[in-house]
């Protein structure tokens, strides 16, 4: 197969720590296979040559929060075949999305000296928000095999094997024992999506939530455990749930219901 | 000066989005002849602002909240959020002294600089050296060498999981120490490998010092590191520089002047009545090389005697080497940490929440990154403070196009600004961390 036939892969930053992209540098032992499989036409972090679109497969890392990305991302929808959002960011908004709650101008008060010089949107927002999104891979940061099993998936024309379940059935299965019942921690593993591999209970510590949540979550039934049994507050609860998916429904919404219970 | 150059004509180069850094920025100079008007590094990586949502967050939470400035050095956010807020919290010589929490801090952190350098040496920074547009493109004739780098990177990565689960933002760090160690036969397992890569990364940088080329540059920098009593630059130690600055980790932010400026969304940083400063590996290696590690220490001389020129090095195209000693001096403090691996019996100190300020900084694989924060009696953040290295490079980074930029106006636009971007490359600017820095598109424009 000549150059020119193979699939084009295009990676895209918008506000975020390129972490999500780092993770595709990070498979360092299928890299130079990968890049035997697909031409990378554009990667900025990693090749200074770009080819012209459109592009097969699109990854885009990073929310939207400026006007310039917001009218990035719809250029980018019409030179990608198939967009695929990675990240918390790219999927929820990110942990920058905390801004979406508070006055804008604060929070430029807050960091710099000149906030006039800045050019940023009021909220920062996912992909889908703007544009149609053909999929979504959560995690902050994505977990590389998964990226990799999309990508490959993709290529041979499958249904990517991503899964949809919670963190506890892959804590149950990897055999840790359970954080909340054996040492009373605030896990939210029970409404958290898998792909992490159950890291954070395997290190003895509570799930903060970081790939966002699952299918269908039943984080009342979670919250009054948690408000009941282990004392944690309204307030707790809200920020559990407000960090690097905060803005994903349904944990928009419940950390909405929980900061009316602070007052 | 060629013909289409005439004296006084004024040409615009600008570089819309730079490749090969991490993050957003762009590079923009306006010359006049073989005068250089206008040095601008544009970042425009839009501002998440951090310091502002960190208020009203449980300080707990900050260190996993920080990483997130960063997916290439999460280790030194977490580990200056961590000695800072432990300082806050009045636990910190008790953490830094607690048997085997200081010595995983440092193996975690030397993972992260293996994993970052080699990234940087090998995949962004090499290219320009040798004349290709990336690495994926060098893979073709150097395909050997790549794999090699590759092969340490993974390990840099497997340290930082060891310790943290993953390689991108880890979860094992915690201030007062870590949620989790490891066992000690999951540490010795991953040993050997350690060992194998040190040998080799010995002879990657000696290749690299015996066959590449290093553009001239010399310039009187003020160089700016943590200086440990004991030891090279990492985790602990004053904060000084070959001009005399001497100050204790908490004072360094009240050294520091942070400005902001049209063209950047990142804070450009001065030292108070002093000016400009570069931190990271040339500057941690100018002012402790003598404080390597012994199997880093044997290459100075050799590669010293390989490129002619004695340290300190004033030409920051030779961070390329500095990376190097710095990734030999990592691999092998890393397998002398292992060796002398026992489990602790405690991985974190108790803390009890009260009111407090902190401020420490870290050795970020790019430089100091400074955190401050004012915590509430509740444990609440009340005021977060972040100084990341490549905003504090900034205004170093454009003095040296200014002066490098004379001497590339004989050149064809397009040439000009790859061997400007080279130069930004040595700062391994990261604009994800300072933003809160540089983006690389092509676009030219020639003015009249």
């Amino acid at each position: 197969m000549t150059d020119t036939a193979k699939p084009k892969l295009a990676v895209y930053k918008f506000s975020s720590c390129d972490g999500c992209q780092l993770s595709l540098l990070n498979l360092e032992d299928e890299l130079l296979d990968l890049v035997g499989a697909v031409e990378i036409a554009y990667f900025l972090e990693a090749r200074r040559k770009t080819l012209p679109p459109p592009y097969d497969i699109g990854l885009v890392e990073g929310s939207i929060s400026t006007p310039e990305e917001e009218q990035r991302i719809h250029q980018i929808r019409r030179d990608c075949k198939y967009l695929v959002a990675i990240g918390a960011c790219a999927t929820s908004g990110g942990i920058q999305a905390l801004r979406n709650w508070a006055r804008l101008d604060d929070y430029a008060e807050a960091v710099y000296a000149k906030p006039e010089y800045l050019h940023t949107l009021e909220t920062a927002t996912p992909v889908a928000a703007h544009v149609f999104v053909d999929f979504e891979l959560r995690g902050c940061p994505v977990n590389a095999q998964q990226l990799l099993e999309l990508i490959c998936a993709k290529l041979i024309g499958r249904k990517p094997n991503i899964a949809t379940h919670s963190v506890c059935i892959e804590c149950k299965r990897l055999g840790y024992p359970c954080v909340m019942v054996s040492a009373s921690k605030p896990c939210l593993g029970p409404i958290t999506n898998a792909g992490c591999g159950a890291l954070c209970p395997s290190c003895g510590r509570a799930c903060y939530g970081c790939f966002g949540p699952m299918e269908q979550p039943n984080i009342a039934s979670l919250g009054d455990h948690l408000m009941q049994d282990q004392h944690v507050d309204a307030r707790g609860m809200k920020r559990m749930l407000r960090s690097f998916n905060g803005y994903l429904e349904p944990f928009k919404q419940a950390s909405d219901h929980y900061e009316r219970l602070e007052s | 000066m060629n013909d289409s150059n005439p004296d006084n004509t004024t040409r615009t180069i600008r570089v819309g989005a730079l490749a090969r850094v991490e993050g957003e920025g762009a590079l923009h100079l306006v010359m006049r002849g073989s005068d250089v008007e206008k040095v601008q590094l544009e970042i425009y990586e839009p501002p998440r602002f951090y310091e502002a949502f960190l208020r009203g967050r449980d300080y707990t939470e900050v260190p996993d909240i920080t990483a997130r400035i960063c997916g290439i050095c999460p280790v030194a956010y977490q580990t200056a959020s961590c000695y800072a807020l432990e300082k806050a919290m009045g636990v910190y010589h008790r953490v830094v002294e607690a048997p085997g929490i200081q010595a995983m801090r440092d193996l975690i952190y030397c993972g992260e600089w293996i994993e970052s350098h080699v990234l940087h040496m090998f995949m962004l920074h090499l290219p320009d050296f040798l004349g290709y547009e990336s690495a994926i493109s060098m893979a073709g004739d150097h395909g050997p060498t790549v794999q090699r780098a590759l092969r340490i990177k993974k390990l840099g990565n497997s340290i930082v999981s060891l310790l943290g689960g993953r390689a991108v933002h880890p979860v094992g760090l915690c201030v007062g120490g870590f949620h989790r160690l490891p066992e000690a036969s999951a540490v010795a397992e991953l040993l050997p490998e350690v060992e194998a890569c040190c040998d080799d990364m010995v002879e990657l940088t000696l290749f690299l010092a015996e066959n590449v080329e290093f553009p001239d540059l010399d310039r009187d920098y003020e160089f700016v590191a943590l200086c440990p009593e004991d030891g090279y630059p990492m985790n602990l130690g004053r904060i000084k520089s070959n001009k005399g600055l001497d100050v204790e980790q908490d004072a360094f932010g009240e050294m520091v002047v942070e400005q902001h400026v049209a063209h950047s969304t990142a804070l450009h940083s001065i030292l108070k009545g002093r000016g400009a400063y570069m931190v990271g590996p040339l500057a941690r290696l100018n002012l402790c090389y003598e404080q390597l590690h012994p199997r880093a220490a044997e290459l100075v001389p050799k590669i010293v005697k390989a490129i002619g020129k004695k340290l300190p090095w004033r030409n920051n195209f030779l961070s390329l080497l500095a990376r190097g000693l710095e990734t030999v001096h990592a691999l092998a403090l890393a397998a002398d940490l292992m060796r002398n691996y026992k489990r602790p019996a405690q991985c974190r100190i108790p803390i009890t929440h009260r009111a407090g300020h902190g401020g420490h900084g870290t050795e970020a694989p790019r430089g100091v990154c400074w955190h401050e924060y004012d915590v509430a009696e509740d444990g609440s953040i009340t005021r977060a403070h972040i100084m990341p290295p490549t905003a504090q490079n900034q205004i170093t980074i454009e003095e040296d196009l200014a002066e490098f930029a004379r001497r590339v106006t004989d050149l064809p636009d397009e040439e000009a600004a790859l061997k400007c971007e080279h130069l930004i490359r040595n700062y391994d600017p990261c604009i994800s961390c300072s933003v809160h820095f540089l983006k690389f598109a092509r676009t030219w424009e020639t003015a009249s």
